[in-house]
This record gives C-alpha cells, structure tokens and sequence, in this order.
C-alpha cells in the first residue's frame, strides 16, 4: 500500500530495511563469498571480506571429489520425479473438488491435509522395512513415491484453491455450446489452469529438493540428492570451509533462483489458503 | 448443475488421490502401531513376541524420555518466540515505503529456500567454529572469550539455526496479512493522536491474530519433526536429542523397533493434537 511519507522517513526505512535484510541474508553471503577464497584464505585471521584472490579451484576439486553432478541429477530425477508425478494424480482430483463439489469435498480436502501432519519419524520403520522388502532402499524411484506421497495433500490444496478462482460459467458457457468433458478440459480449462499449475510445480519442487527426512535416511550411495550430499561435509576430516562452501553454494543456487520467482505461492501453498 | 454422470466421474478422478493418500497413511500407521505392542529387534532375535504396553511404558519411564520432551519443548517454544516476534518487527517495517522493497524482500525469504543440511552445517562450521568460525573472530574482536557454540550452548545454537530458517516464513505470512490490513484505519488513528504503541496494540495487533495462530500452528508441526538440523550438528548430542531424535535412534541407531514405533505413536498423538486446531481454522476459511 503506498503510503504518503515524508522523504527522510522513506530514506530511515530503506535505510533500516537494508540493514536487516543484509544481516539475514548474510550467511548465505558469506558462503557464497567463502567459496571463492583458498582454504588458507577462508580460516584467515582477521576474515577476509572482499580483500581476496579469487579462484574457482574449490568448485573443481568438489565436483572431481565428490562426483557433485550425479547427486545433483539425483536431486533433479527426485524432486522433478516426484512433482510431477503428484501434478498428474492432483489435477484431476483438484478439479473435480472444485468444479464438482460434493458435500463430503470439504472433508476430503481436510482429511487430505491431515495426511501431511503425520511426523515422518513415527513411519520411519515401515517405510524402511517396505523399502528393503521391495528393493527400493536407495533407488530414486522409492524416493520418487514417497516425496509425491508426502507432497500430495499441498499440491491437491494449491490446485484446488488456483481451480476455485476459474469462473464456472465460462464452464456452463462452453458447456451449452456443446463441449464434450473432453474438449471443456483441454480447451477452456487448462489455459486457465497453467499459470497456477506452474506455481504449483515451482513450490513443490522446491519442497522436494530441500525434503531432508527420507532423502537422508532412504539412501546410501546410488540415489543420494544433495540434501545428502551437503550431510557427508558433517565429517570433521572433511570440514574445509571453503570446499564445504562450494559445495553449499551449488546445492542451494538453482533453488534460490527458483526461489525468488515463487515467494507469493509460498504463502499460499504452506498455509492451505488460510492466509490470503 | 452436477449432474449424476458428472458426479460419478468426479469421484473417478479423484480416486487414486484418495486411493494413494488412505494407503500412506493407513498402511505403514498399522505397521507402527503392530510393532509397537512387539519386542522386535533385528539384529537381536527378530521378532521376540508380543508385549503388550510394554514398549509404551518403556518408553516414557527411560531415562533419555523427559530430557527428550524438555529438549523439543525449549527448541519448539524457542524458535515460536523468536520467529513471531521478529517476524511481526520485520513484516511492519517491510510494509512501509521504501527503496528497493522488492530486493529486501528477496534477501529476507531466501534462508526459507536453502536445504536444512546446508544451513546446518554453514552456521556449524562457518558461524559457530570456536576457532575459525565468524562469531569467534567477533568474539575476540571484542576482547571476549570464543564460546565453543554447540557444545556449550548447544540449545541456543540449534534454536539460532532453526530461527534463522524459520523466520522468512513467519515473516512472509504476516506481511501478507498486513498489507490486507486497511490504512485508511491506520491514518485515521494516526490523525487522531494515537501512539504508536497504542495502534499496534488495538489495531495491527488484533487484526494480525488469525495470521499469527496459523504461523505458529504450522511451524509447530514442522519443527516438532526437526531432523537434519540435529543430524548433522550434534548428532543428539549435548542435550539436543528431541523426541524425533530420540525415536529415530531407537528405531535406526540401536534397531530397538517395538520401543521405537511406540516412541513414533506417541509423537503421531503429539502431532495430531496440534494438528486438530489447525484443521479447524482452515476448514473455518473454507466455508468462507
């Protein structure tokens, strides 16, 4: 809401805004700015802010260390897998609660999110023991299931609140023109659904990607993400500050990127339409 | 109108949602709850017999279980604290005109999008290294001992770290809710001579609550099940096992499978108890 201000208020606010965004944001500053620096430069006493020769050997020596392009792939098959995966089965359900709703969609709906609350630890030995009966311990297919599973009930809630602001009577319109089902779907619907499909997708593979419960405890070695990836950096024989923040900052830049273009369905999709 | 053909292919379409979600849940729920009336080790015998309440006894009258409840409570409580407030201060100020909103905005939310391990392991060892990490060099700058961060204050460091990720969203959430908030009513107030206190307190305030239950219901349910923070720091160590930690070592770390899965049912009652008042809320919204 724009607001008239005098002058010298708007420039404290920027000045103090700045400020505290800086100072949040600043970690991951940091990291960025570490993974530039020798590892004699990264421990230097006092720190070294921008005063430094930089280099990109920590990015080459993580990526022949450590194979980083098949955790990522990994990441990739994992989070891209299972999101779409969940799109496929969500829209159908998503449009037929909003378009064709029953007096038991609601419940449906609420059930649905209750799914989400279960605390992944309480099902921890189940899936396990599924996964090793069923071969799926540390293969991205197990993995691929059990993100959508998890993901499932916000993708049905996003949709579903993106669906509900379609008008039905252009539905009804198309409808008495004689669309079949078929045709009302591809033709009228769905350029009406993309851009909340799309945002949809955008949050879960967010979601998926930073997922740090199953990926770290489902896999080994074959289909280890990221998330895993980072977790092997905990060893203290392979704590160098400036290895650990290369490999930080190529775990985290594509999401951030993505990140920045999906911050007003984060609002949306983590609190089920509550917050508007 | 729905008519009866549409009905029935509604209920198609929405069937392997349903199907999927009853199965996620139902299934690996009645393995829990199977296992927890079990003595079941895998590496020790197998499958030793049922034992009744045994398990569930066992597992609130060990000695790592109040400590477990005591951990969770100070870091769920902490991080609460600490996000809502700082969250309310940060989505006011963000609300006011300014330079470069869009910007700061960004820089605020981005924590929210790095992996749990990697700002675990960033604030560990970047941050809370007693020798070469950030804080040390500030401690020292000021003449101050360096504090050996996640051993000594162990708690403080884990609440820091969850915070630190946690605070985007409560800030993003309520800043939405308050740029719904009229300003018309703000300026009349401002008008009339209200003190600021005074506003915050009888106008932003009340108007925030709804925005402020949901935060802390939702993070509630995401930080009872904290893992990779405490995973990759401490490893439960230094009075930082949770309940989580604590089910997963059970269940995981010392393959004790019955006392682990009656662990796992009592933090699914914990989470459902929580999970009622939100439920309400939301479906409250969807009647609307």
């Amino acid at each position: 809401m724009a607001r008239a201000v005098t002058p010298r208020r708007k420039s404290l606010n920027t000045a103090l805004a700045w400020a505290v965004g800086l100072l949040i944001f600043f970690p991951i500053l940091w990291t960025i700015l570490t993974s530039f620096k020798t590892e004699a430069q990264a421990i230097a006493s006092p720190p070294l802010f921008l005063n430094f020769n930089w280099t990109l050997e920590n990015y080459a020596i993580v990526q022949e260390r450590s194979d980083y392009m098949r955790f990522l792939w990994n990441s990739v098959i994992i989070a891209g897998g299972s999101t779409i995966l969940g799109v496929i089965i969500a829209v159908p359900a998503a449009w037929a609660m909003a378009f064709v709703p029953s007096k038991r969609t609601k419940d449906i709906l609420l059930w649905m999110l209750s799914t989400k609350m279960l605390p992944a630890v309480g099902v921890l030995y189940p899936i396990y023991l599924l996964f090793i009966r069923l071969g799926l311990l540390d293969t991205r297919g197990g993995l691929v299931v059990v993100l959508m599973l998890i993901n499932l009930p916000i993708i049905v809630w996003m949709l579903y609140t993106y669906f509900r602001e379609i008008p039905g009577e252009i539905l009804e319109a198309a409808r008495m023109d004689g669309a079949t089902l078929k045709e009302e779907i591809l033709y009228v619907l769905t350029p009406m659904a993309i851009p909340g499909i799309a945002s949809t997708v955008l949050l879960n593979f967010i979601l998926a990607w930073n997922e740090a419960f199953w990926t770290l405890n489902l896999t080994a070695v074959d289909a280890a993400p990221l998330t895993a990836f980072i977790a092997s950096y905990s060893s203290p024989e392979g704590l160098f500050f400036a290895k650990l923040s290369a490999a930080s900052t190529m775990a985290i830049a594509p999401i951030l990127i993505l990140g920045w273009f999906s911050q007003k369905q984060l609002v949306r999709g983590l609190t089920f339409g509550a917050v508007k | 109108m729905a008519t009866q053909h549409s009905r029935s292919v509604a209920r198609l379409m929405m069937a392997p949602a349903v199907v999927l979600l009853l199965g996620w849940m139902l299934v690996p729920l009645t393995m829990t709850l199977y296992f927890s009336f079990k003595k079941y080790l895998p590496l020790r015998g197998g499958d030793l017999g049922w034992v009744g309440f045994d398990n569930y006894v066992r597992f609130v009258s060990s000695s790592s279980f109040w400590p477990a409840v005591q951990a969770t409570l100070v870091i769920v409580g902490g991080v609460l604290v600490i996000t809502v407030v700082l969250g309310i201060l940060l989505a006011m100020l963000l609300d006011q005109p300014m330079w470069g909103q869009g910007v700061v905005r960004i820089l605020v939310i981005a924590p929210f999008f790095v992996m749990p391990t990697v700002s675990a392991l960033v604030w560990k060892n970047m941050f809370m290294d007693p020798v070469n990490g950030l804080l040390a060099h500030l401690w020292r700058f000021f003449g101050a001992e360096p504090i050996s961060w996640l051993s000594e204050a162990s708690m403080t460091s884990i609440i820091m770290i969850v915070s630190w990720q946690w605070l985007p969203f409560a800030t993003l959430i309520l800043l939405t809710a308050i740029q719904s908030l009229d300003s018309e009513q703000l300026e009349a107030a401002e008008m009339d001579g209200a003190p600021v206190l005074k506003r915050f307190y009888h106008i932003v305030l009340p108007h925030l609550s709804r925005a402020i239950t949901i935060v802390i219901l939702i993070q509630t349910i995401f930080l009872l099940s904290i893992f990779a923070e405490i995973f990759v720091t401490t490893g439960g160590a230094f009075g930082t096992r949770t309940l989580t930690y604590l089910i997963f070592q059970r269940v995981l770390e010392s393959q004790n499978v019955g006392l682990g899965s009656a662990g796992g049912v009592y933090a699914i009652i914990l989470a459902n108890i929580v999970a009622i008042f939100l439920m309400r809320i939301v479906g409250k919204n969807l009647d609307a």
